[in-house]
C-alpha cells in the first residue's frame, strides 16, 4: 500500500478538568480533524480523563531544537532579580 | 569523529543521570533500533492479544461479563495505539510497523498463540497473563525513552482492572457447580506455564543483570499467585511448588522450553490463525481507510 494512503498524524491535547489547561497526551492517525477528535475521545478519555480535547496536525507544530537547549534558554539563566527571593526585606515584615 | 564521541558521551551521561531521552534528541543508532524493535513488538502483542479474548465476546455468560470483556479488549487496542505512537516518534511509519506484523517478520508475545478453549480461559488470561504482563510492565515505566515510559504509565494504570476481573471471574466459577470449578482448574492448568514463560528464558544460571532482574520479577509473580490461588481454592500444576522457609519465597519447578520454542518458531496451536485474522482485518478495512481519505480530501477542496 502506498504511503500516501496513510492517515496523517495528529497531536492530542486534553483538558482534564474545568479550569486546567490543555496538556499534551499523545498522538494518533486520522483522516481529518473530526475523525481525530473522535479517535482521541476513544483512545485517551475512556475513563473520563477529559472535558475538552484539542487535536493539531503534527506538521503544524514548530518545536525548539533540543541540540540548542542551552543557548536557547540561556537568556533567563542569570536574571535572578526576576525572583522574589532576590530582594531583602526585614524579617518581621508581614504579608509580603 | 570527535563530535560523535562527545554526542555519545553526553547521551550516556544523561542515561546515567536517569534523565529521559526525547524523540528529537541525539541517540546512538543501536539505541534507536533496539527501541523500535522492543516497542513495536510490544504494540503488536497488545493488538494480537485482543484475538484470544475476542473469541468469547459473543458467548459471555452475562451482560456484566460481556461489558467487562469488551472494555478490557478495547483497552488492549488503546495500549497498541499508545505504543505504536511511541515507536513512530523514532522515525518509523505506522504503515511499516503494520507491514512488519502482517508479513510475519515482526514478533509478538508467544502467549497469544495459545487457544482460549473455555469461558474460564477469560478468567485465567486476565489473572495470570495480564498479571504477568503487569509485573513486566511496571519496570518499563522507568525506561529511559520518554514516549515509551509515558505510554507505559498509562498502560499500567489501565491494566489493574484486567487482572481483577479475571480473578473475580475465576472465583465465581470456583464457588459454582463442580463442573464450573473443574473448568476453572483446567484453564489454570493450561495457562500457568505459558504465563511463566512470559518472564523469558533465564534461568538462574545467567549472569546478566537484566536477566537477574527478570528472575526477581518472576519470583515475585510466583509468590503472589501461590497465595492467591489458595483464595480461589484451586491448585497450580507444579509439583515442585512449595514454600521455602529459609528463602522466604516459594520454590517452583522448571519450564518445558521445548514446547515454548516450538510456539516461538511458529508451530504453536494458533500462530497461523492469529496472523490470518490480523491480515483479514487489515485488508477488509482498506476500502474504509481509502474512503475516509477521499472524503477528507474532498472536504478540504470545498473549504
Ligand atoms: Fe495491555
Ligand atoms: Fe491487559
Amino acid at each position: 500500500m502506498a504511503n500516501s494512503s496513510e492517515f496523517p498524524l495528529w497531536e492530542v491535547f486534553i483538558r482534564s478538568h474545568g479550569g486546567l489547561n490543555h496538556k499534551h497526551v499523545g498522538s494518533l492517525h486520522a483522516a481529518d480533524a473530526q475523525m481525530a477528535l473522535e479517535h482521541a475521545r476513544d483512545v485517551y478519555t475512556r475513563r473520563m480523563e477529559g472535558v475538552s480535547i484539542w487535536v493539531v496536525p503534527s506538521t503544524a507544530i514548530t518545536a525548539s531544537d533540543p541540540a540548542d537547549t542551552d543557548p536557547f534558554f540561556e537568556p533567563a539563566k542569570d536574571k535572578i532579580y526576576r525572583h522574589p527571593t532576590f530582594y531583602d526585606i526585614p524579617e518581621g515584615l508581614k504579608h509580603m | 569523529m570527535s563530535t560523535q564521541v562527545s554526542l555519545e558521551e553526553r547521551f550516556q551521561a544523561r542515561i546515567d543521570a536517569e534523565q529521559k531521552i526525547e524523540p528529537k534528541d541525539w541517540m546512538p543508532e543501536a539505541y534507536r533500533k533496539t527501541l523500535i524493535r522492543q516497542i513495536s513488538q510490544h504494540a503488536h502483542s497488545e493488538v494480537v492479544g485482543m484475538l484470544p479474548e475476542g473469541n468469547w465476546i459473543t458467548r459471555a455468560p452475562s451482560l456484566r461479563r460481556k461489558v467487562a470483556l469488551l472494555a478490557k479488549i478495547q483497552d488492549e487496542a488503546g495500549h497498541g495505539l499508545y505504543l505504536y505512537s511511541a515507536a513512530e516518534t523514532l522515525g518509523i511509519s505506522r504503515e511499516e510497523l503494520y507491514n512488519e506484523l502482517l508479513s510475519g517478520k515482526a514478533k509478538y508475545s508467544s502467549i497469544f498463540n495459545y487457544p482460549t478453549l473455555t469461558w474460564a480461559d477469560m478468567g485465567a488470561v486476565g489473572w495470570l497473563v495480564d498479571g504477568a504482563a503487569i509485573m513486566n510492565q511496571v519496570a518499563l515505566c522507568k525506561c529511559s525513552y520518554g514516549p515509551y515510559a509515558r505510554a507505559m504509565v498509562r498502560v499500567c494504570k489501565e491494566e489493574s482492572f484486567h487482572q481483577r476481573q479475571g480473578f473475580e471471574l475465576l472465583l465465581t466459577l470456583s464457588k459454582g457447580t463442580p463442573e464450573q470449578h473443574a473448568m476453572a482448574q483446567d484453564a489454570i492448568n493450561r495457562w500457568w506455564w505459558p504465563s511463566m514463560m512470559m518472564f523469558g528464558p533465564n534461568d538462574s544460571d545467567s549472569p546478566h543483570s537484566a536477566q537477574s532482574m527478570r528472575w526477581k520479577i518472576k519470583q515475585k509473580f510466583v509468590d503472589m499467585i501461590a497465595e492467591q490461588i489458595k483464595v480461589l481454592n484451586m491448585t497450580l500444576p507444579d509439583p515442585d511448588l512449595r514454600w521455602n522457609e529459609e528463602r522466604g519465597h516459594y520454590d517452583f519447578g522448571t519450564i518445558d522450553w521445548t514446547e515454548f520454542n516450538e510456539v516461538l518458531k511458529g508451530n504453536g496451536p494458533c500462530n497461523r490463525e492469529r496472523l490470518a485474522a490480523r491480515r483479514k482485518a487489515w485488508e477488509e478495512g482498506a476500502w474504509v481507510r481509502e474512503a475516509a481519505m477521499a472524503h477528507a480530501a474532498k472536504r478540504q477542496q470545498s473549504v
